[in-house]
């Protein structure tokens, strides 16, 4: 299973980097959440996949699965929410007061001799 | 008494939030960011005196055990460079009173520079890898916002590249995190430094340790990792500019120092050799930038490169000399970065432009901002009384000791080439044909100068002083020589 994952997870790392080295501003944007998908998709992997019951307590199971990764994920994919959103509205922004939608039009600034 | 150890995280933070309650009130904005910045140094200056005087402060939060819980660890490196962040987190803001414009900071520009303050100081004491993970974007979310903050053409242009560059590197360090999990089954740094010293020379530890060169090494610009800089550090105003300069890649430089020295420290052929090379890069990469501009504002973009590879090399060279002056240089370069920061900005108001062909002749209308960037520049190449020297000095020793002594060669040379970029600015800016008249000058620089002064004046007692600095700067490089003292000061009996 995590042999499995593993090359899912790198799948998505693939899809992800081929994204953000494109031109559009959208495109970069979509491969950096799929490539945050990937990160937290390896973090559940890496942490072991055996069965268990879900960590509820209550449930007086014999082996429950590891829950601190679970925390670690849910750390991290509000994290990357926070970011997505706020890089979504940049790029609106960006696209609104430069008129790119692409980032060759983003080179050159007024400090460039 | 150990939970005093939180608030240099608490106060900064605690400061945003209120400043968050009154943002139209720019006076008492001003006061509420000045009155908590005192607070904050006040806070820092009582801990490092009470860890000199009693050895490393632990705080296990919320009650649990070390390896259990999240402990933040002050030891001397952390709390001398939280002490140093409080240090020039004040000038700064100050600084920000009479250039930032009342319309950025009437939309929580205050609160955004606590939250980074915040954020700092969190990486600095937190002795858990994920929450250093957190600390970073808590303050590199604060540094997104103030990067674009006010929303101008050229910022927008490269706050873009800023957010991308790091979310990838944020990505980068959850795989770390996660290939460092599966191999130890740990997050605690101490418990990670046993636990990495059991595995002994595994390969995978060796892989793991060059992830995270390459996540620290994008957030410190290390070669070939610091493309991002030059444009993402010159177009945002100048007090952003120079809390950024000050405090963002010292984060990253500061993790490279801490996970070098009490997590992967079992096989250090092949990681140290990688960081020697690429720290003698960065010194070759950041002098070039540095000599080959005509733009005052990049002219000092790249000596901040260049002083990323001189504490990298102290680092790499892993004995207690090279330690010491890493991290005596890695203190001022923190001061100096944000004091000539500072000075810049001041000259670009006076001249109205960055091009070093549109100024000169500034010593004529500001004498006082003139010797101040003598001083300064004088001290960013380590003439001897001033602050640079010491630094500059115990790094050479150091890597002497090693036996690496190209590359000491190569940081004579930068550091020669530094001076020769800093003092072209003064000839040419500071000195010759006056270009304008006092009248045509674009605005007064009379409110910029009292941060000014501040920060040159603690740059020159880090070398006047340095025989006071010292006992703290030893027992810092101590516990990064001899992790075994970090690590029982963590774990105690119940490792």
């Amino acid at each position: 299973m995590e042999i499995i994952m593993s090359i899912l997870a790198g799948f998505l790392f693939t899809v992800g980097l081929y994204l953000i080295l494109t031109k559009n501003l959208i495109r970069i944007i979509i491969g950096s959440s799929v490539l945050s998908h990937g990160a937290h998709l390896l973090l559940l992997t890496m942490a072991g996949l055996k069965t268990g019951a879900p960590p509820l307590l209550g449930l007086e199971a014999d082996t429950y699965v590891d829950p601190l990764p679970q925390a670690l994920i849910l750390t991290a994919i509000v994290i990357s929410f926070g970011v997505t959103s706020f890089i979504l509205v940049l790029g609106y922004r960006t696209y609104k007061v430069t008129g790119a939608a692409e980032t060759d039009q983003l080179r050159g600034t007024d400090t460039d001799e | 008494m150990s939970n005093w150890l939180i608030l240099p995280v608490l106060v900064p933070l605690i400061a945003g939030i209120v400043a968050l309650f009154f943002p139209k009130h720019v006076t008492a904005q001003r006061t509420w960011a000045f009155i908590t910045s005192l607070i904050l140094i006040g806070v820092n200056i009582f801990l490092l005196t009470y860890i000199l005087s009693n050895g490393i402060m632990t705080l296990e939060l919320g009650g649990w055990e070390a390896p259990f819980g999240i402990v933040l660890v002050g030891d001397s490196l952390a709390v001398l460079l939280t002490t140093t962040t409080a240090l020039v987190a004040l000038p700064i803001i100050y600084f920000s009173f009479s250039t930032i414009g009342v319309e950025r900071e009437k939309y929580y520009y205050y609160a955004f520079f606590q939250f980074l303050i915040s954020g700092v100081s969190g990486a600095f004491l937190t002795g858990d890898i994920f929450n250093l993970f957190v600390c970073f974007e808590v303050l590199l979310l604060a540094s997104y916002a103030l990067i674009g903050h006010g929303g101008t053409k050229t910022q927008l242009k490269e706050s873009f590249n800023y957010v991308i560059v790091n979310v990838v590197s944020s990505a980068f360090f959850v795989i770390g995190v996660a290939y460092l999990y599966a191999v130890t089954g740990t997050l605690n740094m101490a418990q990670l430094s046993e636990r990495v010293g059991e595995a002994g020379s595994e390969p995978i530890i060796t892989v793991i340790a060059i992830l995270f060169l390459i996540v620290f090494g994008l957030k410190g610009a290390l070669f070939p990792l610091y493309f991002w800089l030059p444009g993402s550090y010159s177009v945002p105003p100048t007090a952003i500019g120079a809390i950024f300069a000050a405090l963002l890649t010292k984060v990253g430089i500061y993790s490279i120092f801490r996970t070098y020295s009490v997590i992967f420290n079992e096989d250090t052929a092949i990681t140290h050799t990688i960081l020697l090379v690429l720290s003698a890069v960065t010194m070759i990469i950041g002098v070039i930038g540095a000599i080959a501009y005509r733009d005052v504002k990049l002219i000092l973009v790249y000596n901040v490169i260049v002083a990323v590879g001189f504490i990298l090399f102290g680092v790499a060279s892993l004995n207690s000399d090279a330690f010491v002056g890493a991290i005596y240089y890695l203190l001022h370069d923190i001061v100096i970065k944000a004091a000539l920061f500072l000075i810049i900005g001041a000259l670009i108001t006076a001249a109205g432009t960055s091009k070093l062909s549109g100024m000169g002749g500034m010593i004529k209308h500001h004498p006082l901002l003139t010797w101040m960037f003598f001083i300064a520049a004088l001290a960013l190449a380590g003439v001897p009384p001033l602050g640079g020297f010491p630094g500059k000095l115990m790094l050479v020793v150091g890597g002497a000791e090693a036996g690496h002594y190209i590359v000491v060669a190569v940081m004579m040379v930068a550091s020669l080439l530094v001076l020769y970029s800093v003092i072209r600015i003064f000839l040419q800016g500071f000195l010759g044909e006056p270009m304008l008249t006092h009248a045509e000058q674009h605005g007064s620089i009379k409110a910029q100068m009292p941060p000014i002064v501040f920060l040159v004046a603690l740059s020159a007692f880090m070398g006047f002083g340095a025989e006071i600095m010292y006992p703290f700067v030893e027992s810092a490089a101590e516990t990064l020589v001899n992790p075994r003292a970090y690590v029982e000061a963590v774990l105690g009996g119940n490792s």
